[in-house]
């Protein structure tokens, strides 16, 4: 593997190897010694277009187990407020001596234009890029099922017949885009539920059923609920009346994860609008894996950057 | 094609009790310090932990209660990591009582450069301080790279550089046998 750049690349055997190391790098963190020296030497580069914390550091702590050496860029208080081109930041990294570049940027593709450039001869991992795709989200979702679903039995395995319902801003969402490719990769059959003004127009070429009602959506029973968050800097324009009738439609509130299965669980890649799109109980309940999903992202950033940076094609 | 049995499943098991013999021996005996198990095989992915497994039973029935057995992966410790194509890591486990103070005896299938031990060497850097490192073999054949010998043999395989040798184990293989060829 040379780039991370869609989960629609990885096919099912890359993606369970992805996950399986991943189960492997969990370990690290219960160690005495929380360091691999497996990427010593290797160089990682942080660059971020766009706001983020817990993807940035996750990605941080990820490279730093794996023993690489870390620079983070942010585009605040660098050359590109002053104007510089993305070209030009590449050029000045492939100089630096990077080996993988960690993208996150606002314009979607922006990370294919850099892998496919020619101006930098690193691996590219997306780290989420306008409403296009943010793959290791998505892994890490599909590893935080794995393991409330099969536990210690999970290395091998595939999400084959699990039901995950997506709800929420599917129009702006770069994660619910990586997960539909992944999970479906793994076997899970997907429903999205949304208001009808944040859906994509089109979802004739996604491999999932689209619906307009949580509470019917709750009933079927889903092994999975993911909610997504309402991004507020993407809402320019009248997308629903108001947060609060959004909220009474399509939040999860305390009421309707009473109403779920008692074995089904929790999502929301964060960070959560408490109150709007899921209720604070509903975020704390047992059911939910949001703290779970965050320490998972560790490990699975690790396998990730391991996959990217080892082997003879790296 | 032409690969030749040396060992056979009779074979395999009579190594494994003589070598076990020899690790109780050179541990004069062995204690269990309140309860804990002194002595700690850690078995090297894939077919070492089998291994380990197949010689903590067999320990065990000495005297029970005397070894733990785990299972130690050096994939991150490899110094090949570059030069090959992707390896898939497997799991590491310690047993609870953990490796500080403990005699630790690694066990692997085949010896060969002895690179995989420098690595697991490395490896057990990370989770304590054992007090002695022992390491116990199959099969011997040879071709050391770095300066690491092993305390325990099942049986020294002179082979050249050209040859295949095979470890097949009936817990994951479909037969119990050692070929060369």
């Amino acid at each position: 593997m040379r780039h991370l750049l869609s989960t629609k690349d990885l096919t099912r055997d890359n993606a369970i190897a992805i996950l399986d190391v991943a189960e492997d790098m969990a370990g690290v963190a219960d160690r005495e010694v929380k360091k691999l020296p497996a990427l010593r030497g290797k160089t990682v580069v942080n660059l971020f277009f766009e706001d983020s914390t817990r993807t940035r550091v996750s990605f941080e702590v990820a490279a730093k187990r794996l023993s690489a050496d870390v620079i983070n860029f942010s585009a605040k208080g660098s050359s590109v407020s002053k104007g510089e081109s993305l070209k030009d930041t590449a050029q000045t990294l492939a100089a630096m001596g990077a080996d993988v570049v960690v993208i996150r940027h606002a314009a979607s593709g922006a990370p294919k234009v850099l892998a496919d450039s020619g101006w930098i001869d690193a691996g590219i991992v997306n780290a989420g890029d306008g409403t296009h795709e943010h793959p290791t989200q998505a892994l890490l979702d599909a590893f935080t099922i794995r393991r409330r679903l099969y536990g210690p039995d999970s290395r091998g395995r595939g999400l084959d017949g699990t039901t995950v319902t997506i709800v929420g801003d599917i129009l702006h969402s770069r994660v619910a885009r990586s997960n539909i490719w992944l999970l479906t990769t793994l076997g899970a059959s997907l429903r999205l539920v949304a208001p009808a003004t944040l859906l994509p127009v089109n979802t004739s070429g996604w491999p999932v059923t689209v619906g307009y009602d949580l509470d019917a959506a709750v009933d079927a029973g889903p092994d999975v609920v993911m909610m997504l968050r309402i991004q507020a800097e993407r809402m320019n324009a009248s997308f629903f009346p108001s947060a609060r009738e959004y909220s009474r439609q399509w939040g999860l509130d305390d009421e309707r994860v009473a109403r779920l299965p008692a074995g089904s669980i929790v999502m929301h890649p964060g960070p959560m609008n408490r109150g709007l799109e899921i209720s604070a109980g509903a975020a704390d309940s047992a059911q939910s894996t949001v703290l779970e999903q965050v320490a998972n992202g560790v490990s699975i950033r690790m396998a990730v950057l391991f996959h990217l940076l080892s082997g003879s094609d790296a | 094609m032409t690969a030749r049995s040396v060992l056979q499943q009779a074979d395999i098991a009579r190594a494994l009790t003589r070598i076990s013999h020899e690790i109780l021996e050179s541990n004069r005996g062995l204690s269990s310090v309140d309860g804990e198990a002194d002595l700690v095989l850690l078995g090297i992915p894939t077919r070492g932990v089998l291994l380990a497994r197949r010689l903590g039973a067999i320990l065990d029935g000495i005297q029970p209660g005397a070894v733990a057995v785990g299972a130690l992966d050096v994939t991150m410790y490899r110094d090949d990591l570059s030069k090959n194509p992707t390896r898939a890591s497997s799991p590491t486990e310690i047993p609870p009582g953990g490796i500080d103070g403990k005699t630790v005896i690694l066990v692997d299938d085949v010896l060969y450069s002895g690179r995989t031990i420098r690595a697991a060497l490395d490896a057990l850097n990370d989770f304590g301080r054992p007090r002695a490192v022992r390491l116990a073999v199959l099969i011997d054949r040879g071709h050391r790279e770095l300066p690491i010998r092993a305390d325990f043999v099942g049986k020294n395989l002179p082979s050249s550089a050209e040859e295949r040798i095979n470890v097949r184990l009936s817990e994951i293989d479909d037969s119990e046998e050692v070929t060369i060829g």
